[in-house]
């Protein structure tokens, strides 16, 4: 059978149960979009490539399967540049392909050439530059084995015009050999014995859960363990989910912006165990005091994850969920402890609180939105700022894929291309992308594509007129000195209208249940523009530098 | 302290670029690095010296490991290996202090590869404290030009960094 390179990578993506790619098209890439012209593909056309990368991570996200997005060569590979260095720092297994000027061109600053490949190194897991046409359903293959297996990540593949445009006796590919590559799924029994013990005569454990707990659907083993030891649970940004949020067992999020349980647990342990996280500095705070009198045992499936923060003395090495099964096997029940109990008593005296007094408060509007949302199925994602921190206090997740938010890099612009990927992942359930004005206008051109593709997203906008989470820093570090953080807003209801989305402004109390209700029965995008009290700040807060019991608010 | 790590690779493009990025990006000190092909075409060997205690070594191991097209690592420096650097010294040499010149590459057990008008090319291969000897010792004459390859090594005996042995 004569295929083209473009036929192949249709053909590619189809066995590899790809239904839906965000993309957008340009002169080098057009075999491909041809190619696309009548595959039972559902292709996104996003608004800017950014878009299309983020889709495909909340895709992703959403439903643990690789995302796919698709760029021209040159301005649009760069554009992929921010989304794939997030989806990086998460974690997220994704296959972006980029178009690349014909190989007789390569190196000469051709029209629209980009060294992509050379570009994305650092950001991605891996990335290829196909040369050949009869190098690409291989290429394609090792690309998807690489982005899903060990620990998950994105894969680039650079496709040369002539490579997408030349034609071929098609063979499928052999069997994968990749002699560098061999990511450690089964833990070596010496090191769950040892881990087992550590937690045998623990008496003060804590779990402390990332986002591996979610990528390897360990949430089952993670809620076992915990009852089984009666240890509390703190989870990380990336790990919310990963446990219900409404356990008696769980403290809430620990690190800089973690709740006062968390922090103080983590300084009084004597046995952390690490269960896919990788002590990043937004958790640790000064990292000499981290959990000074405890043991740590670190589970993961990346060995370089083992001591690259913190000294370790019981290392796991392996997938998260068969880790936490061998653990299983070996540890022994504890009856409730002294320990918990205390747990539990700070959780009880500081619990995160806010003053309902004074304009609309962006902390209720979130527990307003947890409580309309209880019996539905839904998804959040959010953007970076206060609003952030806020989604992941007020809101409980419960179950593992609906927390979606950007850790590692911490994007502004994120949430809600994410959220339409989310949302193309998951037509039935309900999709709704916290978001700052700041952030919001960062790709706010994706509500034409949301309005395009009837993805019926509901925006939350927190209006502070403030880059908020930046003046917080200023307020509390620069002597209020609000050096460009305030933000003159357009009119976010007729940006909406223009759209072709639906528009609601909320500024009092009163309004904000109904407009959440009817933003919800609305098949269609919906902006809410919630005007909020002007300068709320995020509590509590660890100083960047100090030690974790040492919290602001 | 140095180390001296030999390193397979899967000879693909970019991969020293990988590699050399690796180091630049996570801070770590390369002292210096040779690569070159081995009995196996699809299979380059570098030989990477590397300054850091052994908490930094280990990330470097496992950093590396995590490339896709790094095979195998093995940090020899603490078993019996044989190093070599060669080096080629381009030096000022007239009649006066030409024969004083031949007696310094006669102990060190170099050759003199090229004779100018006013120059010698002296290649030496040896240790690092060989050729930093002969390098030494030959300064005084007015050094014109250095090339150096870095350091290439392998294990003493039945002991191999290649595909088949773990
Ligand atoms: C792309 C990008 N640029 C800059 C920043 C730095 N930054 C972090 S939070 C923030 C303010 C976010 O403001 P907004 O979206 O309005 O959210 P708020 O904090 O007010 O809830 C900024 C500028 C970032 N995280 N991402």
């Amino acid at each position: 059978m004569k295929l083209s390179g473009a036929e192949i990578l249709v053909k590619c993506l189809k066995e590899h149960g790809v239904d839906t790619i965000f993309g957008y098209p340009g002169g080098v890439v057009l075999p491909i979009y041809d190619a696309l012209y009548d595959a039972d593909i559902r292709h996104i056309l996003t608004r800017h490539e950014q878009g299309a990368v983020h889709a495909a991570d909340g895709y992703a996200r959403a439903t643990g399967k690789a995302g796919v997005c698709l760029a021209t060569s040159g301005p649009g590979a760069t554009n992929l540049v921010t989304g794939l260095t997030n989806a990086y720092m998460d974690s997220i297994p994704m296959v972006a392909f980029t178009g690349q000027v014909a190989t007789a061109l390569l190196g000469r600053d051709s029209f629209q050439e980009a060294d992509i490949t050379g570009i994305t190194m650092p950001i991605t897991k891996h990335n290829y530059l196909v040369k050949d046409v009869s190098e690409l359903a291989r290429t394609i293959k090792e690309a998807f084995y690489i982005a899903n297996t060990g620990r998950p990540g994105p894969v680039l593949v650079d496709l040369p015009r002539d490579v997408s445009a030349g034609i071929i006796e098609y063979q499928a590919p052999g069997p994968i050999n990749l002699p560098g590559y061999n990511p450690i799924i089964e833990p070596f029994e010496e090191q769950v014995v040892l881990a087992a013990n550590a937690v045998n005569e623990s008496v003060r454990p804590i779990i402390y859960a990332g986002g591996g707990v979610v990528s390897s659907g360990a949430h089952e083993e993670l809620l076992a363990l915990a009852e089984k030891i009666k240890a509390p649970v703190t989870n990380t940004l990336m790990g919310l989910g990963g446990f219900p949020g409404e356990h008696p067992q769980f403290l809430g999020m620990l690190g800089m912006h973690g709740t006062k349980a968390a922090n103080f647990a983590m300084c009084e342990t004597d046995l952390v165990i690490a269960v896919g996280a990788r002590f990043d500095d937004r958790v640790t705070g000064k990292l000499d005091d981290f959990a000074k009198d405890a043991k740590i045992i670190h589970i993961d499936i990346d060995p370089a994850e083992i001591g690259k923060n913190v000294g370790t003395h019981f290392p796991v090495i392996g997938d998260v969920k068969i880790a936490l099964q061998r653990l299983l096997e070996r540890i022994e029940e504890k009856s409730l402890t002294e320990w918990l109990a205390k747990c539990m008593t700070w959780k009880r005296e500081y619990p995160l609180a806010f003053f309902n007094e004074g304009g609309l408060k962006p902390q209720s509007i979130i527990s307003e939105i947890n409580r309309l949302t209880l019996d539905k199925k839904v998804r959040i994602t959010t953007e970076v700022g206060q609003h952030q921190m806020w989604a992941a206090h007020y809101y409980n997740y419960n179950y593992p894929r609906t927390f979606i938010s950007s850790g590692g890099l911490g994007t502004m612009g994120y949430g809600f291309p994410a959220a339409l990927g989310v949302q193309a992942a998951c037509p039935d359930e309900l999709v709704i992308d916290i978001s700052g004005d700041g952030s919001f206008q960062m790709n706010i051109q994706e509500l034409a594509t949301a309005v395009n593709y009837e993805l019926p997203v509901k925006v939350a906008i927190l209006n502070n007129g403030y880059l908020g989470m930046v003046r917080q820093w200023q307020e509390l570090f620069y002597d209020k000195r609000y050096s460009y953080t305030e933000l003159k807003n357009p009119d976010f209801v007729k940006i909406a209208e223009a759209y072709g989305a639906v528009g609601i402004r909320v500024t009092t109390r009163d309004e904000v249940a109904p407009a959440l209700e009817e933003a919800f029965a609305i098949n269609k995008p919906v902006v809410l523009d919630f005007v909020t009290e002007r300068e709320e700040n995020v509590y509590p807060m660890v100083p960047p530098g100090c030690e974790l019991k040492n919290m602001l608010g | 302290m140095l180390h001296t790590l030999a390193v397979l690779v899967e000879n693909n493009p970019g991969v020293l670029a990988r590699v050399s990025g690796l180091f630049s990006r996570r801070g770590f000190n390369i002292d210096s690095l040779a690569v070159g092909r081995t009995d196996d075409p699809t299979i380059s060997r570098m030989t990477i010296v590397v300054e850091g205690d052994d908490q930094v070594l280990e990330q470097v191991r496992k950093q590396l490991n995590k490339l896709v097209d790094v095979i195998k690592i093995d940090d020899i420096s603490s078993e019996r290996h044989v190093d070599r650097e060669l080096i080629i010294i381009k030096v000022n040499a007239d009649t006066q202090t030409r024969s004083e010149i031949m007696q310094i590459v006669d102990i060190f057990r170099a050759h003199i590869v090229d004779i100018g008008q006013e120059t010698l090319i002296v290649e030496a291969s040896g240790d690092s404290g060989k050729v930093n000897g002969l390098e030494e010792a030959l300064k005084p004459f007015g050094i014109k030009e250095v090339a150096r390859t870095g350091k290439i090594a392998m294990l003493r005996g039945a002991k191999a960094t290649s595909l088949n042995e773990d």
